[in-house]
């Protein structure tokens, strides 16, 4: 009986101290020094750790955010002196779509690999655009397991790469025509991608092709990248090539099992040159969200590419270059999805969609709405600290990152994205458990287990008269 | 048998009502009965938190002005006395008093005093409890009554569901003046509506209390919710954690909940109660059982469970003994044949067949059906499960509803709603939407001095002393006053009700279920403006 999937994480402490959401105390004059905040009301110790924190001359420079704002020290101060407010440095952190609080639930996942649980109810939005106007499904009665998603029985989440044949062919001999499948099966529904902006890569490949390793995944990089890398990692490397580079690196190409190219119209026949090299190779192809991605999609189905990866933007929108904002990941997949069901081609191929996977419901969500697997980017940075700096990644490039992340340790780094991956792995455990559904496998293309906000508001407000916001105020 | 305000008196201790459902052998406890009277019930801290913070410059004279001209009691300088006091800034109603000729910071002869928004109260929101809306509850709490203008009382700032609908008079008429004098409105429900020989259970209120488990919540908490019902003709909830025998007294205004980890669950509580609750799932964590944390399972919670102290437990998910319909029913009927007199409530999640699930359970024989839509409450519940398992609660309402009506059995079952019902405003859209009433749970945690900071679950649990089973922090909220806080919240929400439907121009609450024609909902579409008015 094969092992079965398990991700160790092990508790990696982040190098920093962390932007804290509440914690600038306002301690006005007049205080009495009774240590009723102190020693009375902080059920969680903080000014103690605080005070600590300040006189140990090893600790970080930060202030130590710990505080939780349960406000009772406030409420308790003897005098009326104490007053907590959000912390302005946590606001100013990440942008519109990398919110403080992704960044902040990403850092605390990726210290130790749990998953976040809180109490009372849900915080936030009742909706927001992109994966926030999806419900997935739960069950009642059907259960994906005897004893519970954490029992004895097994929720897989692994997904294959490559080509399935849809039928075998046999000549009239008898003989099978068919050539075998090129299966590569990863146990979680996710690959490790290049960040998506311009950092200090080369440690960080090294992380990412370590942290694939340890998951049975992925980790895509550039082929100077990945040729820099010991043999026994190149296994779970994707290098990207471009056309020039492929002869000089056929010691590379033998030596990965997958291969990525950036979409082109030689892409075909660059994908037919590698398999010259390696005949066992999987080659992906690169495609750019935009507007015409399903006609491309089809086309390069058809054209016999049998993997298509899907890059949406940071923000996980398509690109339209005309300067208007473009469709986000999720409507696109949809349509790509749909496209290839329809022309016949969608199990022909496996769909990896990227850019905007931010959090482990981004990927169930993604799946539903037709992936087979998504990329992982930008989330692994922040796993290392990165605060997705709004002055559009310049400091990553003149050595001013906050975190210097120019400088983390490979097998660290590697660590935390393990540690990240296995609370999203626990996390789509959770959802697939929840909608009664024991392989990832089924969620792909699953919108029958989803619920969209567009159909849920016209079935329940469809016949409710709208009125304009703006006659009763914000 | 209708509730109206000539009812709302005080009933005492020492006049417990009987319910002519009682036999003789339902309770062997003597039932208590809590005043259904509004009394001032203050924060129980030292420092209330108000929206707004005046501060005081050292430059202050004390001159008493400030005193002499705050209708709100902000300033107070004691007779006798050389000095003001430090302000009761929580009072204070912020900058429309700069309207009147009243308002401190302008007639401070030093300009001493300053006005700005309370950066501690910004701390507790969120979009979906604004600060506002927890401030506003802990008025309703203090005073029992509605809260003044300057806390928005009605809807939070989530940006969808209930934030967006509104009654239509609210926008085409919002001063539209009470049609039907207070007295004749009825709030009253009655829950069992199957004709099945058992008997009629009527509360007075269209709410009743949530389940929170012994162990989730101090004992504080379950009692002052059970004497509030009480005052009020509704119910309480134990939820999954056994029937403490504190709650022995309050046996006609308990429900008893059967979860999946039958924790506490025996026969002997099962015939104690007017309605049992069959719980096959919570909306915050919809297909994923329960999980009480091993530092909240105290001694006292792990023997009232039956369980060992310190260990995490877990009530698995779902019912391993229900795979169908017929399955459903014969836990049911267990229920009904161990006590032949309780109604029966099931209640379930939202997936996206919740109206199958619904009629399901009505043929199965229940009495209610209970919603939990996802954005409701817990103790403790992954954060990718509250924000993205199940539909919320306003979707599911009218979609069950809708479909009960086309099969036929919609005035054979009642159907209550849970999950995000934060407000009375609430209570009546979800009524408008096709429910018949509500259950609340975070609004009485709110009311009793919860600010959301989601600590529930963390080491000895609420530093609040509201979810927590720790001695210490128990011990910080009183019986009495955590009672007479509850009272007062559900007085309030009554009186916004009876307001809302006297403008509506209807006797009843039951008058306006499924009555979506008097609801708009707020688009940000701005030429959709004219449609309310075709």
């Amino acid at each position: 009986m094969p092992d079965r999937y398990h991700i160790h994480a092990v508790p990696t402490p982040a190098r920093f101290r962390r932007v804290g959401k509440f914690g600038n105390v306002d301690w006005r004059e007049d205080c009495s020094r009774c240590s009723n905040c102190v020693k009375l009301r902080c059920t969680y110790d903080v000014y103690r750790q605080e005070s600590a924190h300040d006189h140990d001359p090893a600790a970080p420079l930060q202030t130590l955010n710990g505080c939780k704002a349960c406000l009772s020290c406030v409420q308790g101060c003897t005098k009326g002196l104490l007053g907590v407010s959000v912390n302005p440095e946590f606001l100013d952190m990440g942008d519109a779509y990398w919110k403080p609080d992704i960044l902040l639930t990403t850092w605390n996942q990726s210290d130790a690999g749990k998953i976040p649980v809180s109490g009372a109810g849900y915080r936030g939005r009742f909706h927001g655009p992109g994966f926030d106007s999806i419900w997935t499904d739960m069950s009642e009665i059907v259960r994906p397991t005897r004893d519970g998603i954490h029992g004895r029985e097994y929720i897989s989440t692994s997904v294959d790469i490559g080509a399935r044949p849809l039928r075998l062919e046999f000549d009239s001999g008898g003989r099978l025509l068919t050539e075998p499948a090129r299966l590569l099966e990863i146990q979680l529904p996710a690959i490790l991608d290049m960040p998506a902006w311009q950092v200090q890569d080369s440690h960080l490949a090294e992380a990412r092709a370590m942290a694939a390793k340890e998951l049975c995944s992925l980790a895509v990089m550039t082929a100077a990248d990945a040729a820099a890398l010991p043999p026994e990692r190149l296994p779970f490397v994707v290098p990207v090539m471009n056309g020039d580079d492929i002869l000089e690196s056929r010691a590379l190409l033998h030596a990965v099992r997958m291969a990525e190219l950036p979409d082109g119209p030689e892409v075909a026949k660059l994908a037919s040159d590698m398999r010259s090299v390696n005949p066992e190779l999987t080659v992906a192809v690169r495609l750019v969200l935009r507007p015409t991605a399903a006609d491309r999609a089809a086309e390069l189905a058809r054209a016999g590419m049998k993997i298509l990866h899907l890059c949406a933007d940071q923000h996980g929108c398509e690109r339209p270059g005309n300067g208007k904002p473009g469709r986000h990941v999720k409507d696109v997949l949809r349509e790509v999805h749909v496209r290839l069901v329809k022309d016949g081609l969608r199990d022909t191929v496996t769909l990896i969609a990227g850019g905007g996977i931010a959090l482990a419901e981004h990927m169930a969500k993604a799946i539903i709405c037709g992936a087979d697997l998504v990329s992982v980017d930008t989330a692994l940075l922040v796993a290392l600290g990165c605060r997705v700096c709004r002055d559009g990644h310049a400091m990553c490039s003149d050595g001013r990152c906050p975190v210097e992340i120019g400088s983390v340790d490979s097998a660290y780094a590697a660590q935390r994205m393990v540690n990240l991956m296995s609370a999203w792995h626990s996390q789509l455990i959770e959802v697939l458990g929840a909608a009664g559904i024991r392989e990832v496998r089924r969620l792909r293309g699953e919108v029958g287990r989803a619920m969209f906000l567009e159909d849920l508001e016209k079935d329940a407000f469809g016949d409710i008269a709208r009125v304009a916001q703006s006659r009763v105020g914000a | 048998m209708s509730t109206t305000e000539t009812d709302v008196v005080a009933r005492t201790r020492a006049e417990p009502r009987e319910h002519p459902s009682r036999r003789p052998d339902s309770s062997d406890c003597q039932q208590d009965r809590s005043a259904r009277e509004v009394h001032p019930a203050p924060d129980r801290y030292r420092n209330a938190i108000g929206k707004y913070k005046i501060d005081r410059l050292a430059s202050c004279i004390s001159c008493g002005r400030c005193a002499e001209v705050c209708p709100q009691g902000v300033h107070v300088k004691p007779g006798g006395y050389a000095f003001t006091v430090r302000p009761h800034d929580y009072q204070c109603v912020g900058p429309e008093c700069a309207r009147t000729d009243r308002f401190c910071v302008a007639l401070c002869p030093q300009k001493a005093l300053s006005l700005r928004r309370n950066p501690s109260a910004e701390c507790m929101g969120d979009p979906r409890w604004s600060s506002d809306l927890i401030l506003a509850t802990w008025h309703e709490a203090a005073t029992g009554h509605e809260p003044p203008p300057h806390l928005e009382c009605r809807h939070g700032a989530s940006g969808g569901g209930f934030d967006k609908l509104r009654f239509k008079f609210e926008v085409e008429d919002p001063e539209r003046p009470a049609q039907v004098p207070a007295a004749e409105i009825d709030t009253g429900l009655d829950l069992n509506h199957r004709q099945d020989g058992r008997p009629q259970v009527h509360i007075d209120i269209p709410i009743y209390g949530g389940g929170m488990s012994f162990g989730s919540v101090s004992i504080h908490t379950i009692l002052a919710k059970a004497r509030a019902a009480s005052a009020w003709n509704s119910f309480t909830c134990t939820g999954e954690g056994g029937y403490p025998d504190r709650l022995k007294p309050y046996d006609d205004h308990v429900i008893t909940q059967v979860a999946t980890g039958l924790f506490g669950v025996r026969e002997e509580t099962i015939q104690r109660v007017r309605m049992v609750e069959f719980k096959y799932a919570q909306g915050a964590k919809p297909g994923l059982g329960g999980h009480l944390l091993g530092d909240k399972n105290t001694p006292p919670v792990a023997r009232m469970r039956e369980a060992v102290a310190g260990n995490a437990l877990f009530s698995p998910f779902p019912f391993h003994s229900v795979y169908s319909v017929e399955d459903h029913k014969k836990h049911l009927d267990w229920i009904k044949e161990v006590n032949p007199r309780c109604l029966v409530s099931v209640k379930v999640s939202t997936p996206t067949d919740v109206d199958m699930v619904a009629v399901g359970s009505y043929y199965a024989g229940a009495h209610i059906i209970h919603l939990d839509g996802s954005y409701g409450g817990t103790g403790a519940a992954p954060d990718i499960a509250k924000k993205n398992i199940a539909m919320p609660i306003e979707f599911a309402i009218p979609k069950v509803h809708k479909f009960l009506l086309a099969e036929g059995i919609r005035d054979a079952v009642t159907l209550i709603c849970s999950g995000g019902i934060r407000t009375p405003h609430d209570v009546l859209k979800a009524v408008a939407l096709g429910a018949d009433g509500a259950v609340i749970g975070t609004a009485e945690m709110v009311a009793l001095g919860c600010v959301r900071c989601a600590c529930c679950e963390s080491g000895r649990g609420c530093p609040r002393g509201i979810a927590s089973t720790d001695p210490e922090l128990m011990m910080q909220m009183s019986l009495e006053w955590a009672t007479q806080r509850l009272v007062n919240l559900h007085n309030a929400w009554r009186e916004q009700m009876v307001d809302v439907l006297s403008r509506l121009r209807m006797k009843s609450i039951r008058e306006l279920r499924g009555r979506s024609d008097l609801l708009c909902y707020l688009s940000d579409e701005p030429d959709l403006a004219e449609e309310v008015s075709r």
